[in-house]
C-alpha cells in the first residue's frame, strides 16, 4: 500500500509533465488542426537554451530556486522564439494549402531541429546543469515526499492555473477560443488571426520549455533526440484526451504517467513505452475522440 | 454619397468566376436587399465585403477605401456581419458571443449598455446569456448572430440569410426586429434568398443572377415586377 502511493507521486509527477507537453500539442491543434510534430524538438531545443543559459550564467552547479527560475525562463523565451519561427516560416505559408502538406512540412521542420542540433550541440549527451538539491522533504517512512517532485508538480500546478486563467479570464485568450471554434468569423469580429495564432504557438512552445527544465532536473542528460520519446507520449496523452481539449491534455498526461509509472513497478520496465500505444489503441477503439474530446472532431 | 459604394466587383474561386464585376451601393438609413437562387453569389459578395475572400474592384465605405484593408480591420471601420449559417461560438456563452462582437471596442460602459439592448431586442437571450451557443436553436442563434453583429455598432450591418432554416413564425420575428433597428437608424445590407420578406421591408434591392446584377429598383417595384414574381415569389 504505501509503495503504492509511492508509486502515485512519482506517476503523478512524470505525468503532469507529460501534460505540459500535451498541452501544447493540443492548443496547435485545436486552433490549426494541425499535429505540430516539431514540438518535440522545440521541447528539446528548451532543455538546450537553459543548458546554455547555465554555462553562460555559471550556474551549472549553485542549485536554488533562483537557477530554476532563470532556467525556466531561459527555456521558456528559447522555446517561445523557435515556435514563432516555425509557424511564421513553415506552416503561415502553407495555411491554405491540403493538411497533408503541411503535415509533412511539421516532419521536415523537426527533423531539421534534430539534425541541426547534432550539429551544433553535438550528438552526445550533456549533463543538465543541477536545478535543486534532491532531498526528501517529508519522510512518512515508506513513503517519501523528494523535493524534485514537490518542484515538478507546484511548477506545473501555477503552468496550469496560469494557462486557465489566460485562456479563460483574458482578451487575447477569447481571441484563442473564438479563432478555434471559427476562424473566419473570428476575423470578422476584428480578431487579428495571425497574431493570435502566433501567440498560441508561443504559449504551447513555452510550456514545452518549461517541461524539458522539469525533465531536466529529474533526468539530467540532454541530447538532440531527446524530444522523440516525450514526444509521442505527448502527443499521445493528447490524443488519449481528446486532442484540441486542454482538460483533456491533462488528464491524458496524468494517464499516461501514472500507468507508466505503475507498469514498471508491478510488471516490468520493458513494457514502459509499449504502454503508451497499447492505452492509446485501446481509449482509441473505444472512445475514438479521445477521453474528453469533442464527438465528430476532425483528425489528421 | 453613399455609405457603401462597390463598384465593379470581382470574386474567383479556383476554377469559377462567381462575381463578374458588380456594382451597388447603399444609402445611409436604407435597407438595401440583395435577392438571387441559390449559388447566385449573395454570400460570396458578403464574405468579399468583409474581406474574408479576396476580390478586385472598390469597396467604399463613407468615403474610405476599403479595398486593401485586412478583414480583421473592417468590423473596427464599420461593417459587421452575421455570416451565412450564423457562425456562432459554439463553445462560448451567449454572453461572451456578444462581447466577441465588441472585440475591437474598448468602451466597456458602453458595452455593457449595448449587450443590455440586445437582451432588449431579443429577450430570449437575455434567457439564456450564459448557455453555449452551440446549444441554441436555429432560431436562437440567429439571434445570437445578429446581435454580435450589431455589437460592433456597425455603419452598415450586414446580414447573410437571416430566414435559412427557421420556421416561418420565427422568421418573421427576425425581419420584425432588422426593420425595428433600421428604424433606429441603423443601415443594413440584407441578403436573401426569401425574396418576399426581404422585398417588403427593402427600401431598395438588387437582384443576383450567377455573378451579375440583373434588375434593381425599390422593394415595392420589385415585388410588382413580372420576372421577380415568377423566378423568385412563385407566382
Ligand atoms: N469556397 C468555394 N470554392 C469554390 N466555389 C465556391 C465556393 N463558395 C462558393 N462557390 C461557388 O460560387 C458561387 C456562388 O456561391 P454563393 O456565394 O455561396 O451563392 P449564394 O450565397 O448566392 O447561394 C456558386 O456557384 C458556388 O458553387
Ligand atoms: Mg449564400
Amino acid at each position: 500500500m504505501q509503495d503504492f502511493v509511492q508509486h502515485l507521486i512519482n506517476g503523478t509527477s512524470l505525468g503532469s509533465i507529460y501534460a505540459l507537453i500535451a498541452l501544447g500539442y493540443t492548443m496547435v491543434y485545436g486552433i490549426l488542426q494541425l499535429i505540430n510534430f516539431a514540438h518535440s524538438d522545440v521541447y528539446m531545443m528548451g532543455a538546450f537554451s537553459a543548458y546554455y543559459l547555465a554555462m553562460f550564467m555559471g550556474l551549472q552547479n549553485s542549485p536554488g530556486v533562483a537557477t530554476l527560475a532563470s532556467l525556466l525562463a531561459a527555456a521558456m523565451i528559447g522555446c517561445s522564439l523557435l515556435g514563432l519561427a516555425i509557424e511564421r516560416f513553415a506552416y503561415r505559408p502553407l495555411r491554405k494549402a491540403p493538411k497533408l502538406n503541411i503535415l509533412i512540412t511539421a516532419i521536415g521542420v523537426s527533423l531539421l531541429l534534430q539534425y541541426s542540433a547534432q550539429i551544433i550541440f553535438g550528438a552526445d549527451p550533456k549533463v543538465f546543469p543541477k536545478v535543486l538539491e534532491d532531498s526528501v522533504l517529508i519522510d512518512f517512512g515508506a513513503v517519501q515526499l523528494k523535493s524534485l517532485d514537490v518542484a515538478v508538480l507546484i511548477v506545473t500546478v501555477i503552468m496550469m492555473l496560469a494557462l486557465n486563467f489566460l485562456i479563460f479570464k483574458t482578451k487575447i485568450g477569447k481571441a484563442m477560443r473564438a479563432v478555434s471554434q471559427n476562424m473566419t468569423v473570428a476575423s470578422m469580429m476584428g480578431v487579428n488571426v495571425d497574431r493570435v495564432i502566433s501567440f498560441t504557438f508561443v504559449v504551447g512552445s513555452s510550456l514545452a520549455g518549461v517541461g524539458a527544465v522539469l525533465v531536466g532536473m529529474k533526468y539530467p542528460k540532454i541530447d538532440p533526440l531527446m524530444g522523440t520519446f516525450i514526444g509521442i507520449k505527448g502527443f499521445v496523452a493528447a490524443v488519449l484526451g481528446g486532442i484540441g481539449s486542454l482538460p483533456g491534455a491533462v488528464l491524458g498526461g496524468l494517464l499516461m504517467g501514472l500507468s507508466e509509472e505503475m507498469v514498471v513497478a508491478y510488471l516490468s520496465s520493458t513494457y514502459r513505452d509499449a504502454l503508451a500505444f497499447g492505452l492509446l489503441i485501446i481509449i482509441l477503439i473505444f472512445r475514438p475522440s479521445g477521453l474528453l474530446g469533442k464527438k465528430g472532431v476532425e483528425k489528421v | 454619397m453613399s455609405i457603401l459604394d462597390v463598384k465593379n466587383l470581382n470574386v474567383s474561386y479556383d476554377s469559377c468566376h462567381a462575381i463578374k464585376g458588380i456594382s451597388f451601393k447603399v444609402d445611409k438609413g436604407e435597407v438595401v436587399s440583395l435577392i438571387g437562387a441559390n449559388g447566385a453569389g449573395k454570400t460570396t459578395t458578403l464574405k468579399a465585403l468583409s474581406g474574408v475572400i479576396p476580390s478586385t474592384g472598390m469597396i467604399t465605405l463613407k468615403g474610405q477605401d476599403l479595398t486593401r484593408v485586412p478583414a480583421h480591420q473592417r468590423a473596427p471601420m464599420g461593417l459587421c456581419q452575421s455570416p451565412e449559417g450564423r457562425g456562432v461560438f459554439p463553445l462560448m456563452s451567449v454572453f461572451e458571443n456578444l462581447e466577441m462582437g465588441a472585440y475591437f471596442r474598448s468602451d466597456k460602459a458602453e458595452i455593457k449598455k449595448d449587450i443590455e439592448k440586445c437582451y432588449g431586442l431579443f429577450p430570449r437571450l437575455a434567457e439564456r446569456r450564459s448557455q453555449l451557443a452551440g446549444t441554441l436553436s436555429g432560431g436562437e442563434q440567429q439571434m445570437v448572430a445578429i446581435s454580435r453583429a450589431l455589437m460592433g455598432r456597425p455603419e452598415v450591418l450586414l446580414l447573410d440569410e437571416p430566414s435559412l432554416g427557421l420556421a416561418p413564425r420565427v422568421v418573421a420575428q427576425i425581419f420584425e426586429i432588422v426593420q425595428k433597428v433600421n428604424q433606429e437608424g441603423m443601415t443594413v445590407l440584407l441578403v436573401e434568398q426569401n425574396a418576399r420578406m426581404a422585398l417588403k421591408i427593402s427600401h431598395r434591392a438588387y437582384v443576383l443572377e450567377t455573378g451579375l446584377i440583373s434588375l434593381e429598383g425599390s422593394g415595392a417595384e420589385l415585388l410588382n415586377n413580372d420576372d421577380v414574381r415568377r423566378s423568385y415569389l412563385g407566382i
